[in-house]
């Protein structure tokens, strides 16, 4: 789950990061009033979970309270990645003397949380990644001690020669770790860690993305769901305990696991058709899953037929009939249905369909052609 | 001979009282798994279907059946601890079903299950099965069947439809192993390699995996370096859009790397067969076997 700039900002002082004053407006009016407050110069940032919003338009300087109301009603409403802006950080403006990076992410590789920090941080860092690697210093962390001081010491001094400096950004990093762990992070990234002319070291922009596993016993991070963010099926989807990602082809997927999912796409695609989503109906079935599944999809325009791919193991197909059943008397479908389905109550779920006036086949290629060739308006 | 698990092999089931793993305790006894012990805190002394007895923890299970294997169907939150449990009590082989378990508890488990020097196999994994013997875990028995060929896989159903297909085709397996597809797990493909290479019973392999990281790439590596066996491997998520970008630290970690195009390109480099679509394995596998 991503959380906004404001939000892990937020998060972040508590642990006592240095992080300059601001405030989230949703109008115009609000983020003048914030600008006032702040007395300073501001920046007002958009909040939208996408990347590049600088340079997307979505961050301004103001340096006056009347240039804040005139920006943010500029920035709110505006469209970035698809995303609507719906509210802005008015935050005070950093005199920036030098910018690093400092970043945790859960890794694959090492089976660790490792940290990554740069001394040429800010907008090209992952430029500098690419370009030129050893200006990155990469270091895992054993979760059964945390990082130790002596370890942030030695990431402060690959960021600064400065022993304030160097000392200030370890205990940055290591307010950072505890929120990383507290919080349930699989990313935790400041960036840019900024040192003022003064010789502070502040974090200027923070990010954060939580671990959707973590959310049930994290209540109160699990608040911070910006619904207004997302697609409205993705939300949906979510709600009927359901994966759900749209595409943009017309051949809407039905299926159980994440693994035969994408290769059930991989074959519409194979024999010449575009598939219209990812759907995964997950592990264990019932039938209304399966009616919150054809809603979602038949509320696409795009799709032509749709192909019901179940593998019944913990997943009961006879379940999937049910829920086809149940789903299609309420809502007669108006394009074509494919079923192919095996496993788990295989019989049982035949006849309920053939009952019904459905077919299935038991063939995964057999199915897919067909779906295929009926989104193209074949018979 | 087989890989992890064979007709010796002595099961408890944590939450063997729950509704998913009374459900599967009863599968793999059927299936003919030596199931020794079940734990569920608060309800030892029962037993479990008449016959299996049912202890209050790991290690009192453990050392009343002799048990050295443990299969986990706990809820997420508490999987964490039940994978500690059975590597503490000396357990040998632990398969944790449970899906959702959070990251962060796996970054403190898998060292403290290596220093046990216990595998782990999930979470988040469909278990495995070596046909004809015993299976731990929630793959289909009547899909697989005994013969020449190791199983190694990142997804459950998946999997199934392969063996299925396989089995369908006259070709039978040693072992079907699913390590899961969660980011921090017990066993990694190479690890699943390693074994199927000195099985002598394992002729040939498949390899099943995703878009995503680089534990594929990883693996070609090692079949290129260390395998005389065939390996025929499949990726899935071809067609699937680039994942959502995850911060900058994201990119910067894994580079470009993680696509289906650049595995499989680590395939052919390391000479395995390329499966283009699940049906392929038979044919591929066939004229490795010959």
């Amino acid at each position: 789950m991503n959380i906004h700039e404001f939000q892990a900002k937020d998060i972040l002082r508590r642990y006592g990061v240095p992080i300059p004053p601001g405030e989230v407006a949703r109008t115009a009016d609000e983020a003048h009033a914030i600008a006032t407050k702040i007395g300073k110069a501001v920046m007002v940032k958009a909040q939208v979970h996408a990347g590049g919003r600088g340079k997307a338009g979505g961050v301004k300087f103001c340096p006056t309270p009347d240039v804040a109301k005139e920006k943010a009603t500029a920035i709110l409403g505006m469209d970035i990645k698809g995303l609507t802006v719906e509210q802005v950080l008015v935050t005070e403006a950093a005199d920036i003397g030098t910018e690093a990076y400092v970043g945790i992410i859960v890794d694959r590789a090492t089976k660790k949380a490792v940290f990554m920090v740069s001394a040429a941080g800010g907008i090209d860092i992952e430029e500098v990644a690419a370009t030129t690697p050893e200006k990155i210093k990469y270091h895992p962390v054993d979760a059964r001690y945390g990082l130790r001081p002596y370890e942030a010491m030695q990431l402060g001094f690959f960021l600064y020669k400065d022993v304030k400096q160097a000392k200030a950004a370890a205990n940055i990093m290591r307010q950072l770790y505890q929120a990383f762990v507290d919080a349930g992070c699989s990313l935790a990234e400041i960036n840019p860690l900024v040192v003022t002319p003064t010789g502070e070291v502040i974090a200027v922009d923070a990010k954060m993305v939580i671990d959707d596993n973590e959310l049930d016993r994290k209540p109160a991070i699990a608040a911070l769901r910006d619904e207004s963010s997302e697609a409205p099926s993705e939300v949906e989807a979510r709600k009927a305990n359901l994966t759900f990602i749209k595409l943009d082809g017309n051949v809407g997927c039905v299926v159980n696991g994440a693994g035969l999912a994408m290769a059930t796409m991989d074959l519409v695609k194979y024999y010449g058709g575009e598939p219209a989503n990812f759907l995964d109906i997950g592990g264990s079935s019932n039938p209304e899953k399966v009616v919150n599944a054809l809603r979602i999809i038949t509320a696409d325009p795009n799709v032509k037929a749709i192909l019901f791919n179940i593998f019944g193991g913990i997943t009961r197909t006879d379940d999937v009939a049910n829920g086809i059943v149940t789903a299609t008397k309420a809502n007669p479908l108006k394009v074509p249905i494919v079923i192919r389905l095996t496993g788990t109550n295989e019989e049982i779920a035949v006849k309920i369909l053939q009952e019904n006036g459905f077919s299935a086949s038991s063939d995964m290629d057999e199915a897919v052609q067909r779906a295929v060739e009926l989104a193209k308006g074949g018979k | 001979m087989a890989v992890f698990i064979d007709k010796n092999t002595k099961l408890i089931v944590q939450g063997i009282t729950g509704r998913d793993g009374s459900f599967h305790a009863k599968q793999m006894m059927e299936y003919g798994t030596q199931v020794v012990g079940g734990v569920t805190p608060g309800k030892g002394g029962m037993k479990f279907e008449d016959k299996v007895p049912v202890f209050d923890t790991v290690e009192q299970a453990v050392q009343a059946t002799g048990a050295n294997a443990s299969v986990i169907y706990v809820p997420p939150m508490g999987a964490a601890d039940a994978i500690m449990e059975a590597a503490a009590a000396g357990v040998q082989l632990i398969v944790c079903i449970t899906e959702g378990v959070p990251v962060l508890d796996m970054t403190v488990v898998r060292p403290f299950v290596i220093e046990k020097g216990a595998r782990l196999l999930g979470p988040n994994c469909p278990g495995l099965i070596t046909p004809g013997e015993s299976k731990v875990g929630i793959i289909p028995g009547r899909i697989c069947t005994p013969g020449p060929v190791g199983i190694v896989s990142r997804s459950g159903t998946l999997t199934y439809e392969i063996v299925y297909q396989l089995t369908r085709a006259g070709i039978g397996q040693t072992t079907c192993v699913g390590i899961g597809g969660d980011p921090i797990n017990g066993t990694s493909f190479i690890d699943a390699l390693e074994a199927f290479e000195k099985d002598p019973k394992t002729k040939a392999v498949c390899m099943m995996g995703e878009i995503g990281g680089t534990d594929e790439q990883e693996a070609a590596e090692f079949i290129k370096r260390e395998m005389k066996k065939p390996v025929v491997g499949f990726i899935a998520g071809q067609t699937a859009p680039p994942g959502r970008r995850m911060g900058h630290a994201g990119a910067i970690i894994s580079g470009s790397s993680g696509t289906a195009a650049e595995k499989i390109e680590a395939f052919k480099a390391a000479g395995m067969g390329v499966a283009a679509r699940p049906k392929d394995f038979v044919d591929l596998i066939k004229a490795r076997l010959a």
